[in-house]
């Protein structure tokens, strides 16, 4: 459903561009959800941001690779020439829903207003279909709700607002950006609960990106680990949590302190990500790589194919010999 | 319990004047709290936004004023210290904050922000007495005795904690009350800054009221925990207790909905566990009683009391375990 290949989003002029994300392919199928994990700056939310062409102007822009939206190249349009060329399915959800919705309006116009781009409708139609969205996202007495204004609701509650305002395109393609963050654990998890409802009942294809590991095994089919704006491992999300082949994302699941009960002292990946746009001879991760060898300072690692649909960008990976 | 309690908050109820929609509200962020810190234990507390654990913490230091209860330390007593006395007490009971980006002066030298409480107290006779510490302070939270001379925004996330971990530890207080210490960090740093302060708490032989929202965090530090939910305590234990075999409903939805590393347990749809109640509409009875799975017409009448249930001072404030 959506496919990216080869991305390259850089900084600066064309001239001396500085990358800040390197060679990023990933594909997502229908009902899928790929889960896009890392630190910050990694370049995780600059690649969401790519794909929905709303990289900020003047900024960081696409310099190379093709972004395809259900087999339509749309790398070089424009978010309201996708949508008036029919290729505009495509929504994204924030982190904090406070900051999205227009404080002073109520929700039902502001749902409404996306139902009107989308679907052409208004009046009393486009009222219906956004009520029909809230039901969609399970907001009790949803008639009652529309009236509301956005400080009347709770965290989780703005939370499937944005939800409701991105499905009025009828997406194929959902991006979420850290949606759950700013929210408590249990209202997260009902929004991960709604999420994979929403996924398996529209069959939309799902980016879901975070710097949480454990919200990634809840949710994710497979994923995609960032290191410094490249993608370093992906795998289904069973081989990657069960037998992680690169250092850095072995090196994150054993800094949880869900891995480690009563440990009294907590493994840790020593020094800290080199800053975006850093320019980086040989292996980005091996200053703080504790199998790093002397050719990973020098010159840069291999994609390795581990099995599958499992790759990681590492020269050595863990357990390579185990390759078939 | 062994060993002396250094720090003793009985009862503590601590509320703010609230204007909604034209009418004003008082809300109850702490309601009746009783907790103790044993000398050299750290103490978790854990809960959702809101339910006041950043409150109680704030109390101790009077950065709030409690309006109701006793908060104790060595003898002191902490809601009616003033002047001298108070200036006393927040030189032993220090405080590290959850933003090291907002907590720290963006124009002053991180030498500066860190011998602060010194500075105002009169520690330092001569200059070279003052860098010295400054330099000892920085080395102990891992830093590189230069950083003295540079300024926050030159500074990573997890570098500006350890300032902010520097600044507490400096006048070599008795009691820190981390706020959230680590929950503005990426995991890997998070992992670090853990670390640091399990070493410190060993070395300066500290006491920690450790306020957290993340259960793994917590029950990696804490030698026991306390759940708040909506301004009280509704489960306080031993942390292997309350991680093994938590009783309270509330913890134990509150541990379920940890995310698991571990794709086997992955959710497959739809999960609706509730939402808290309004603070400006305070239920009868449990708060926790409309979210709760074993609530019984009892829970809708009647406040259930935080109570011993077996011997290993396990307390719990539920009516139907």
């Amino acid at each position: 459903m959506l496919s990216v290949r080869d991305l390259v989003v850089s900084l600066g002029s064309d001239k001396a561009p500085i990358d800040i994300v390197s060679d990023v392919s990933f594909t997502i199928g229908k009902g899928e959800i790929l889960g896009l994990v890392g630190e910050s700056g990694c370049g995780k939310s600059i690649t969401s941001l790519a794909v929905m062409g709303l990289l900020p102007r003047p900024g960081p822009r696409i310099r190379t690779g093709q972004i395809e939206l259900d087999g339509t190249d749309v790398t070089r349009l424009e978010p309201w020439q996708r949508v008036e060329a029919g290729h505009g399915r495509i929504a994204m959800i924030f982190q904090e829903p406070m900051t999205s919705l227009n404080p002073v309006r109520r929700i039902g116009d502001q749902i409404v207003e996306a139902v009107r781009v989308h679907d052409g409708i208004t009046g009393s139609a486009a009222m219906a279909r956004a009520r029909e969205l809230l039901d969609l996202v399970r907001i009790p007495d949803a008639a009652l709700q529309l009236s509301a204004y956005p400080h009347q609701l709770s965290g989780g509650q703005r939370q499937r607002i944005m939800i409701a305002i991105a499905l009025a395109c009828r997406p194929q393609v959902l991006i979420a950006d850290e949606p759950t963050t700013a929210l408590d654990v249990t209202i997260q998890i009902q929004i991960l609960g709604l999420l994979r409802d929403l996924c398996n009942r529209l069959e939309m294809a799902i980016l879901f990106i975070t710097h949480d590991m454990g919200v990634i095994a809840q949710l994710a089919d497979r994923v995609a680990v960032m290191y410094a704006g490249r993608i370093v491992e992906t795998a289904a999300a069973d081989a990657l949590f069960g037998s992680p082949s690169h250092h850095y994302t072995r090196g994150l699941m054993d800094c949880m302190p869900a891995r480690n009960p009563g440990v009294r002292r907590l493994p840790t990946i020593a020094g800290q990500a080199p800053r975006p746009g850093t320019i980086v001879t040989g292996c980005a991760f091996a200053p703080r790589c504790s199998a790093v060898r002397d050719v990973c300072r020098v010159s840069a690692p291999l994609r390795v194919k581990i099995a599958t649909a499992h790759e990681a960008l590492c020269t050595f990976p863990i357990d390579a010999g185990r390759t078939t | 319990m062994n060993g002396n309690t250094i720090l003793t908050v009985s009862d503590l109820k601590t509320s703010f004047k609230v204007k909604r929609a034209g009418r004003k509200y008082r809300v109850q962020a702490v309601d009746g709290i009783s907790l103790s810190l044993v000398e050299g234990e750290v103490l978790g507390i854990v809960g959702e936004s809101g339910c006041g654990k950043t409150t109680v913490g704030r109390s101790v230091v009077r950065l709030v004023q409690p309006d109701g209860g006793a908060i104790d330390f060595k003898g002191t007593n902490v809601i009616a210290a003033s002047g001298a006395s108070l200036r006393d007490l927040r030189l032993n009971i220090r405080m590290v904050f959850q933003d090291p980006y907002a907590s720290l002066n963006p124009r002053r030298s991180i030498g500066d922000s860190v011998a602060e409480a010194g500075d105002i107290n009169g520690f330092f006779k001569r200059g070279d007495e003052r860098t010295a510490l400054i330099a000892q302070t920085l080395m102990a939270v891992g830093l590189d005795p230069s950083f003295a001379k540079r300024y926050p925004h030159e500074l990573s996330g997890g570098q500006r904690q350890r300032v902010g971990i520097a600044r507490a530890i400096l006048p070599r207080p008795a009691v820190i009350i981390a706020d959230e210490p680590v929950s503005a960090l990426d995991v890997s740093v998070q992992a670090q800054v853990l670390n640091l302060m399990m070493d410190l708490r060993e070395e300066l032989k500290l006491s920690m009221l450790f306020i957290s929202h993340d259960l793994g965090v917590i029950g990696q530090i804490s030698d026991r925990v306390a759940v708040m939910y909506m301004g009280r305590v509704v489960e306080l234990a031993d942390t292997r207790t309350i991680l093994d075999h938590a009783l309270h409903p509330y913890t134990r939805a509150l541990m379920a909905a940890v995310p698991k590393p571990d794709p086997s347990k992955r959710i497959a749809g739809a999960i609706e566990t509730g939402e808290p109640p309004s603070q400006f509409n305070r239920p009868s009875g449990c708060t926790y009683a409309a979210r709760c799975p074993l609530h019984s017409a009892r829970c809708l009448a009647e406040v259930p009391e935080l109570r011993p249930i077996d011997p290993d001072h396990r307390l719990v404030a539920c009516h139907n375990v």
